[in-house]
């Protein structure tokens, strides 16, 4: 500033109006940008969410389970959109023990979420990807599984199975 | 003639195209480079032209919804003309790019092309290689059957081992709650219009340095870099023995990108398109999911490694070697450029490749999977039925029907995740076949609850069998008196 005012009287006015224009286009554009940010930041980061996706979900007449078995259950995420074709169902292992206890596991293998499967003359449930296999009640039998299958929880209200679930479980959170 | 000279004179007069590229095509480059290892990053730009101009022509039919998407490659497949040509040329082209951009890296790791002053254009080069394989990844997921589904689970477990933000990068990864279509939504969105774009401008930044810095001359052994005499030692090399970059290096290129694209169009005519195989209806369980070959490799890690170290492994591993990637010109910018005396460069280039490759073949074969139809596919080899007391018949009766074959094979046949069982009962005795059955132990589950006492004889009395005849059973070095005591 000093310099330019010592070079020449006659520069120093305009430069002033043009920097202050400038200053202007700057901080206008960096408001605009703010305006901007905002909505495309809060539509990119819309899906986090916190502990929304839970909800009861029908899995039938518990008649449909018989005591001392294991059986597949499927259901629709209560999440859906109308898009989601068949990535809209879900598959759970439904193990009855006795009367209205019950086990309801997550098809995901909790190593990297591939489907186990059951095995009814084993009693094990098998994974396919790379090689977790867990006991009946779901607690972790070999392999590289850290933990023992993910659980639902359940209840049993007028002769039909809820579990409460909608999002694909992880190690962070488990159903 | 006149014509057309006349037009192009018209067009370059407003263009100004000749004054600025003319310099450009045939600037001198080192007679060295005119050679054939220097055509890998040309080769890898061809496919990736072919990759936009297929991947257009497929985005003409294909719908990234999650309700359709299947049916319209199906439609791609078996109803469009050249449709399934297309998705084959897009399919082995992906694979191709992946495979040169490795190559040209190789070739430039060891030929030191990112020391000074290239150092920039390498690190562009590493996002190049991560756009690629985000590239290869986002695709695999278009192709929207079982494999794409459950590698998106496996990308959903790594993304839920994160600590604190698990959940958060689940949701993000995923645009919900799970897999379904708005998931499909966003890698449609990353894999046509974000990463190719990112690579577009990134590619183009690459070939500029190139320009402004000079193709890497042939590395002379004892030749060190020096950052305050190396860019005036090159410009005094290219004016003295330089040769233009057209015709004279381009030629070699011209060649290598012709025939990876023939190769691209054998293979694709050859093997056809892949997939897809399988809806992705998730309730379909009896599925194997298997990824793509340049993720086969991390696959059979992920089995391999002990499980302990596995979300340090998943989590730090990618992050650290990114990082060694991007630090490689600060560490080593200057010095020896030649492979003849980087001894520990040639070693670990051999070291790496050779570990991609041996824990791809292993994910190929994935022999730690259970064979999930194994005990009701594979019969009891004859051999080990024929002169067996009815007791021991029970045994194989009881092997199969307990699955035990899923996991151990007979006569080569069946799982490989447990130990062989012929020959068991020369390594084994009575006493320890029982309690390897009952309890487990060493990734075998224990079977004591599933099986009954008499069940449990049935078998061992079978195990004991498998043994060649010659030999004896397995005995326990304690003297039988001693036992009595």
């Amino acid at each position: 500033m000093a310099q330019d005012d010592a070079n020449s009287e006659v520069v120093t006015a305009p430069p002033t109006r043009r920097k202050f224009l400038l200053a202007v286009g700057l901080a206008l554009n960096a408001v605009v940008a703010v305006l901007v940010a905002i909505p495309v930041l809060g539509y990119l980061l819309g899906p986090i969410r916190r502990r929304t996706a839970q909800s009861w979900i029908l899995l039938g007449p518990i008649e449909r389970f018989p005591a001392g078995e294991t059986r597949l259950a499927t259901y629709e995420n209560p999440f859906r959109v109308a898009w989601d074709g068949p990535t809209a169902k879900i598959a759970c292992w439904v193990r009855r023990l006795e009367g209205e206890q019950f086990q309801v596991f997550a098809i995901n293998c909790t190593h990297l979420g591939c489907p186990v499967r059951w095995f009814a003359p084993s009693r094990l449930f098998m994974c396919p990807c790379h090689g977790g296999v867990y006991y009946a009640d779901g607690s972790h039998a070999s392999g590289p599984p850290p933990l023992a299958l993910y659980e639902y929880d359940y209840q049993i209200r007028d002769g039909q199975l809820w579990v409460q679930g909608g999002q694909i479980p992880t190690l962070s959170e488990p159903v | 003639m006149r014509l057309i000279s006349a037009i192009a004179n018209w067009f370059d007069q407003r263009l100004g195209a000749r004054s600025t590229l003319e310099p450009m095509i045939a600037h001198p480059v080192p007679r060295t480079t005119a050679s054939w290892w220097y055509v890998f990053g040309s080769a890898t730009l061809i496919l990736f032209v072919l990759q936009i101009v297929t991947g257009i022509c497929l985005a003409l039919i294909y719908v990234p919804t999650a309700d359709k998407a299947f049916e319209t490659l199906e439609y791609l497949n078996y109803q469009t003309p050249f449709g399934w040509y297309l998705r084959a040329m897009h399919f082995w082209g992906s694979n191709g790019m992946v495979l040169l951009m490795t190559l040209h890296l190789i070739q430039v790791f060891l030929f030191g092309a990112y020391k000074y002053p290239r150092e920039l254009t390498w690190i562009i080069g590493v996002f190049l290689l991560l756009g690629t394989l985000g590239m290869a990844f986002t695709g695999q997921i278009l192709r929207w059957d079982q494999d794409a589904y459950w590698g998106l689970g496996i990308g959903a477990a790594i993304a839920g081992r994160a600590p604190l933000i698990g959940s958060q990068m689940v949701e993000l990864l995923l645009g919900g709650p799970i897999i379904a279509g708005r998931t499909l939504s966003r890698f449609f969105a990353l894999h046509v219009f974000v990463i190719p774009g990112v690579l577009i401008g990134l590619v183009a930044l690459h070939l500029w340095l190139v320009l402004r810095l000079g193709v890497n001359e042939w590395p002379i052994p004892g030749r060190l870099v020096d950052r305050t005499t190396y860019r005036q030692r090159y410009e005094a090399d290219v004016q003295r023995d330089g040769v233009p970059f057209f015709p004279v290096a381009a030629q070699k290129d011209m060649i290598g990108m012709a025939i990876v694209t023939v190769g691209v169009l054998v293979c694709a005519a050859l093997f056809g398109p892949h997939g897809p195989r399988g809806v992705p209806d998730p309730t379909l369980i009896d599925t194997a999911p298997l990824p793509d070959f340049y993720f086969l490799a991390l696959y059979a890690l992920f089995a391999l490694l002990p499980p302990w170290t596995e979300t340090v492994v998943i989590l730090v591993g990618p992050v650290v070697a990114i990082v060694f990637l991007l630090a490689l010109p600060f560490l080593a910018g200057t010095g020896e450029k030649s492979w003849r005396r980087r001894p520990i460069a040639v070693v670990s280039v051999l070291l790496i490749v050779l570990t991609v490759v041996t824990l791809a073949g292993l994910g190929i074969t994935a022999r730690w999977s259970p064979v999930m139809d194994a005990w009701s596919a594979l019969p009891t080899p004859e051999a080990y039925v024929q002169g067996r007391t009815p007791l021991q018949l029970q045994g194989a009766l009881v092997i199969q029907n307990k699955q035990c074959r899923n996991c151990h094979s007979l006569g080569g046949e069946g799982g490989h995740r447990g130990p062989a069982l012929d020959g068991v009962g020369t390594r084994l005795t009575q006493d320890q076949l029982i309690r390897q059955v009952l309890q487990g132990g060493g990734n075998m589950p224990a079977y004591g609850k599933n099986l009954t006492p008499a069940e449990v004889t049935a078998v061992v009395a079978f195990m004991q069998t498998l043994r060649p005849a010659q030999e004896p059973p397995a005995r326990s070095s304690v003297v039988p008196a001693m036992l009595g005591r």
